[in-house]
């Protein structure tokens, strides 16, 4: 039986989390006036039942053997991910005010020689999963039951190396590896579906060898449910959960705004969207 | 394609009277008058694995092509065939020693070079993990043209922080920089020499021994300094052989890490007013040449200064023993150059 999940030693719900891990990003995009703040509050569900619900981890160890890995591929996601572990209690919350600031552990792109918890030097996208597949064959030979958990974008999906890892861990019946695509169809020139020729996401996976499912990203209930069965297929396969999110996620404001890469968020504004997320605190 | 290129491809040829084969990609590289070791890095992975399990093995397609087959078949456990698929090679690689593993990733030196760079520098060398590039074909060792001539692998590498770099001469040199490798805590790119490798070095030092980051004195010398490496070691101990008929007495001066280079034994043999000639099997950009001329001149210590290294081309296709005479590699070549600038 693995070690108990942060989520079962805590009467926290995911929902609070969420909002947590929401507001820590917007007070880090307060910080510096700019931020992957859409790309946060689209994932902030996907990582609180990732890190709340999912993984096996020890918040005073981060490097412990017996963990849950988990690999931030798409390294500007990185303020979503230092708000999660902050939440999660691997990074203090007191460094909210340093975020991208000279000599933070928290700079703009996620690099695994900064910051506890983050496993890996991403944002050359289309690393990740072929990282994890490492990983996995090096747990698997190893003899450990751990997880590796690989968050890539859709935008990643265009990558060829994306696509030989793809390959490979079914090759290698990678039943450890569970990758999170979050597809909320937006890169940097516009929709990810007008720039390369994705669509059919979770059958083209499953073509692939993958017990492959595909959720909307802002359910928490549905998210739940997907990484318990991505935890539990009997099946010697790789796992991979198609998560559609929305950008900009609990912010009506911003959601409603032209959605680009980079959200426009004026000065005055970072405090309004925290007193939207205020005057809503989850039970 | 210029215009000569061009009007060259319409040209009718005739059938030579004499044979010469284009060297295959699994040949060994042709070293008359030198014994031969099968194999060396191979054989020398399986020693160095036996009392220590961090260490795996990773291929593109390439394990019979890299001498890695010897690895798999003595622990097929530990050994992982990739596929043709050379990113991944890099990723899973650094990801397994995230796991704390040692993996040797082998393939050829233009995959690792061209097509994988960027995730061995962001997977691996910004990390420093203890990833083993171990790569085939480098510089000029096949005839079949650009696709597999790793003309500019130097080039491509030494701007790698973290990365360091090795150009073996010899079965002894190859099969001692495993260990190196492995005691060394970081990422290493090796050319490989496979298949039958010539032992050359032990021939004018018995007691030579790789070590990494040291350039040593293989053969003494007082009218000029060779400061080489790779194959090109091999060469201008034949070329020195030569001269020495001739009356010109030749150094040679073996420097089988790239980077870090070793400019203080280069600095110290440089100062003694020889003519300094730099030998790689590499293009002129880039390499072995422009870094010891970089150090040279930033200590302000300027010999004479000759190099001798491919042209910035891309190379022709054919036999090896005539592009590496047409490129003024060959003992023959090195030599008549060397004659040529005292």
């Amino acid at each position: 039986m693995p070690e108990l999940t942060a989520n079962l030693r805590s009467n926290v719900s995911l929902a609070r989390r969420a909002w947590g891990i929401r507001r820590k990003a917007l007070q880090m995009g307060e910080v510096q006036g700019q931020g992957y703040v859409g790309q946060a509050l689209g994932v902030a569900d996907v990582l609180a039942t990732s890190y709340f619900h999912a993984l096996n981890l020890r918040a005073d160890d981060p490097e412990w053997e017996g963990r849950d890995r988990f690999l931030l591929s798409i390294g500007h996601y990185a303020i979503a991910l230092y708000a999660a572990l902050i939440e999660a209690g691997i990074l203090p919350e007191d460094e909210i005010g340093t975020y991208g600031m000279d000599d933070s552990r928290m700079p703009m792109s996620g690099m695994a020689s900064y910051t506890p918890g983050m496993e890996i030097t991403g944002g050359s996208l289309g690393h990740g999963l072929g990282i994890a597949v490492g990983m996995a064959l090096g747990l698997k030979a190893k003899g450990g039951d751990q997880f590796v958990y690989n968050l890539m974008s859709d935008g990643e999906l265009g990558e060829g190396s994306t696509w030989e890892a793809v390959m490979s861990a079914t090759q290698h019946r990678l039943s450890n590896l569970i990758c999170i695509v979050d597809f909320n169809n937006q890169q940097a020139d516009g929709p990810t579906r007008d720039a390369l020729a994705v669509g059919a996401e979770a059958p083209k996976w499953e073509a692939f060898g993958w017990h492959a499912q595909e959720v909307d990203g802002n359910d928490l209930d549905a998210l739940v449910a997907a990484f318990d069965a991505a935890r539990t297929c009997p099946e010697p396969k790789p796992r991979v959960i198609i998560c559609n999110t929305k950008m900009c996620k609990g912010v009506p404001f911003l959601e409603e705004r032209e959605i680009t890469h980079f959200v426009r968020v004026e000065p005055d504004e970072w405090t309004r969207a925290l007193d939207i997320l205020d005057a809503e605190v989850p039970a | 394609m210029t215009a000569a290129a061009r009007a060259r491809k319409y040209e009718p040829r005739r059938v030579p009277e004499t044979k010469v084969a284009t060297s295959a990609m699994i040949a060994s590289l042709a070293a008359e008058g030198y014994d031969t070791v099968a194999a060396p890095f191979g054989h020398a992975l399986v020693e160095a694995a036996k009392d220590d399990a961090r260490i795996v093995g990773l291929t593109a397609d390439l394990a019979k092509y890299t001498d890695l087959h010897v690895f798999a078949q003595a622990y097929p456990d530990r050994f992982y065939q990739m596929g043709m698929a050379e990113q991944l090679l890099m990723s899973a690689a650094a990801g397994m020693a995230h796991e704390g593993f040692i993996p040797f990733a082998t393939t050829y030196s233009v995959f690792a070079s061209r097509r994988a760079y960027d995730f061995i520098c962001m997977a691996i060398a910004e990390e420093n993990l203890p990833v083993k590039i171990v790569c085939g074909l480098p510089g000029l060792t096949t005839g079949y043209g650009p696709s597999h001539q790793a003309t500019e692998d130097l080039a491509i590498f030494r701007g790698l922080p973290n990365l360091t770099i090795l150009d073996p001469c010899d079965a002894t040199d190859v099969a001692q920089m495993v260990p190196a490798m492995i005691a060394h805590d970081g990422p290493v790119y090796a050319r490989l020499l496979r298949g039958k490798v010539p032992s050359v070095i032990t021939r004018y030092r018995p007691d030579y021994q790789f070590e990494l980051g040291r350039a040593q004195m293989i053969r003494e010398g007082r009218d000029v300094l060779v400061v080489s490496s790779g194959i090109m070691t091999m060469r201008a101990l034949d070329a020195a052989e030569l001269l020495a008929k001739d009356g010109i007495d030749v150094a040679v001066l073996h420097c089988p890490t790239i980077k870090p280079l070793d400019t203080e034994t280069i600095l110290a043999e440089a100062g003694k007013g020889r003519l300094l000639v730099t030998a790689e099997n590499h293009s002129e950009v880039g390499g072995l040449g422009e870094a010891v001329a970089r150090s040279l001149l930033r200590a302000g210590v300027t010999p004479a200064f000759r190099q001798i290294a491919l042209p910035d081309q891309f190379l022709e296709a054919g036999a090896l023993p005539t592009l590496h005479d047409l490129y003024g590699l060959s003992t023959a070549k090195i030599a008549q150059q060397i004659r040529g600038w005292l």
